[in-house]
């Protein structure tokens, strides 16, 4: 069992941070949800197969993450508030290197 | 007017199992769903995609879980108003309920089953001021008949297989066809995006990649857009008669949330302790749409709480009558178009 900080900016702009476990197969989006950071319903509509962009996140720290998969590619290529640090957090697998990973959820599209 | 015993509103996995055991107690179902198909999202989002929690199916895909779900269902003709969604319900003084369309198909039924899941699907919409003004002014998600673009200057939005799609079929239509999208690369089967090409290349295509349209101009009706090149910031004014923006599907709650049920969490609760009854009586909700204590939005939750919930429906209408749930095994599955489907019989022979 080990657990790793990461510091989450919710849709209010308030600063969580939270401990996420590197052994539970988890990625970005559930961390989000187990914390009910964003409403359900509001995050994660497709379970995580990079299908929607309801959990589209702005990277503000400087991890090296995984490269894009082309689905993740496609999918910010039609999100929209897309910047060049943004990221689907369903595609983001929590691993020890991931320590003190800042991000921030991009608005919900309504 | 379409009448029934079960009026079931939405059409995936949930939805068609509980036309089978409301058959298996003679309870005839009708669907309602927004989609063009059955199947709901393991249709629409997923249909290639492996499911490995289905109980007795090791793995299977999306799209073939649907179809078993139909051919196990067949013999209960269950009716579907597909490509309609449910927009308002009113209740009868004999508690029997209303459901219209968007469309105005009228359903009665005794009995509503929402098996909604996340929603109905809806277009995706840019975010642009002034957009809902000019919707039907020259603004349209969907396109029902082309032949409403001919001669037209059209613009297409989006780089998924329908903008690459359209966006081929209506250079024959069209007077002018341009196709904007925020990257250069696009998403599509391969034929679609060399088709795109090589009508590019004839100017047939007016490609503008990458870009996106930030503005909508016009009085009355939209009489041109502003599209920003993504890299430069340059932008470029085009005079058009059509904005079609394709940015694919996207679930929402929609007209149920106003029906007068309890939501919670973007759920309608129910009472999970029973039978799955909303707050309002005669009103089920079942599958994903739904929510209590402990809620899994699982395909598999989905049947057990169809299964209960037939038999509350069962005794609502039918409250002076006895029943027992019988085992498919021993009562075998006879379908309203007079099909039987039973164990085989043992055979009682003696061997000299």
């Amino acid at each position: 069992m080990s657990d790793i900080k990461i510091k989450i900016i919710d849709r209010e702009g308030t600063l969580h941070e939270v401990d996420a476990p590197t052994d539970m197969n988890m990625n970005l989006m559930e961390v989000v949800r187990s914390y009910e950071l964003a409403p359900e319903g509001t995050i994660g509509i497709c379970g995580g197969m990079a299908m929607c962009a309801s959990c589209q996140c702005y990277v503000k720290s400087n991890h090296e993450l995984p490269e894009k998969s082309d689905d993740e590619e496609a999918m910010l290529a039609e999100a929209f508030n897309v910047e060049d640090t943004s990221r689907l957090g369903c595609q983001i697998h929590i691993t020890p290197e991931l320590d003190g990973l800042e991000v921030e959820l991009a608005p919900e599209e309504l | 007017m379409v009448t029934t015993d079960i009026l079931i509103i939405g059409a995936g996995p949930t939805g068609l199992f509980t036309v089978f055991e409301a058959g298996l107690l003679k309870l005839k179902c009708h669907l309602i769903d927004a989609l063009p198909q059955a199947g709901g999202q393991c249709s629409e989002i997923y249909p290639k995609k492996p499911i490995y929690d289905i109980p007795g199916f090791p793995e299977v895909l999306a799209g073939d879980l649907v179809h078993n779900l139909m051919e196990q269902i067949k013999p209960f003709q269950p009716g579907f108003t597909l490509g309609e969604r449910a927009d308002s319900i009113e209740r009868l003084d004999d508690g029997s309920f209303i459901v219209t369309t968007n469309k105005g198909t009228e359903h009665k039924a005794p009995i509503v089953a929402i098996a909604g899941g996340l929603g109905s699907f809806e277009p995706r919409k840019p975010q642009l001021d002034n957009l809902n003004r000019f919707e039907d002014r020259g603004v349209a998600y969907i396109i029902r008949d082309p032949e409403v673009f001919r001669d037209k200057k059209v613009l297409i939005a989006g780089g998924g297989d329908s903008a690459l799609d359209w966006a081929i079929f209506l250079t024959d239509v069209a007077s002018e066809v341009t196709l904007v999208h925020r990257r250069n690369e696009f998403r599509g089967a391969l034929d679609s995006v060399e088709k795109v090409q090589e009508l590019k290349n004839l100017g047939k295509i007016n490609l503008i990649t990458p870009a996106e349209v930030v503005e909508l101009k016009g009085e009355a009706n939209l009489t041109a857009v502003t599209v920003q090149k993504t890299d430069t910031k340059e932008t470029i004014e085009i005079a058009i008669d059509d904005f079609i923006p394709l940015f694919g599907l996207s679930p929402k709650l929609g007209p149920i949330a106003d029906w007068g049920l309890e939501i919670e969490k973007n759920a309608i609760k129910v009472d999970n302790t029973l039978d799955y009854q909303t707050n309002i009586p005669g009103i089920y909700a079942i599958g994903d749409v739904n929510t209590y204590p402990g809620k899994l939005k699982l395909i598999l939750c989905g049947f057990h709480e169809a299964t209960l919930m037939c038999q509350s429906a069962y005794q609502r209408i039918h409250p002076d009558k006895k029943y027992v749930m019988k085992y498919t095994t021993v009562g075998g599955v006879t379908g309203f178009d007079g099909s039987k489907k039973e164990a085989p019989k043992a055979v009682v022979k003696s061997i000299d």
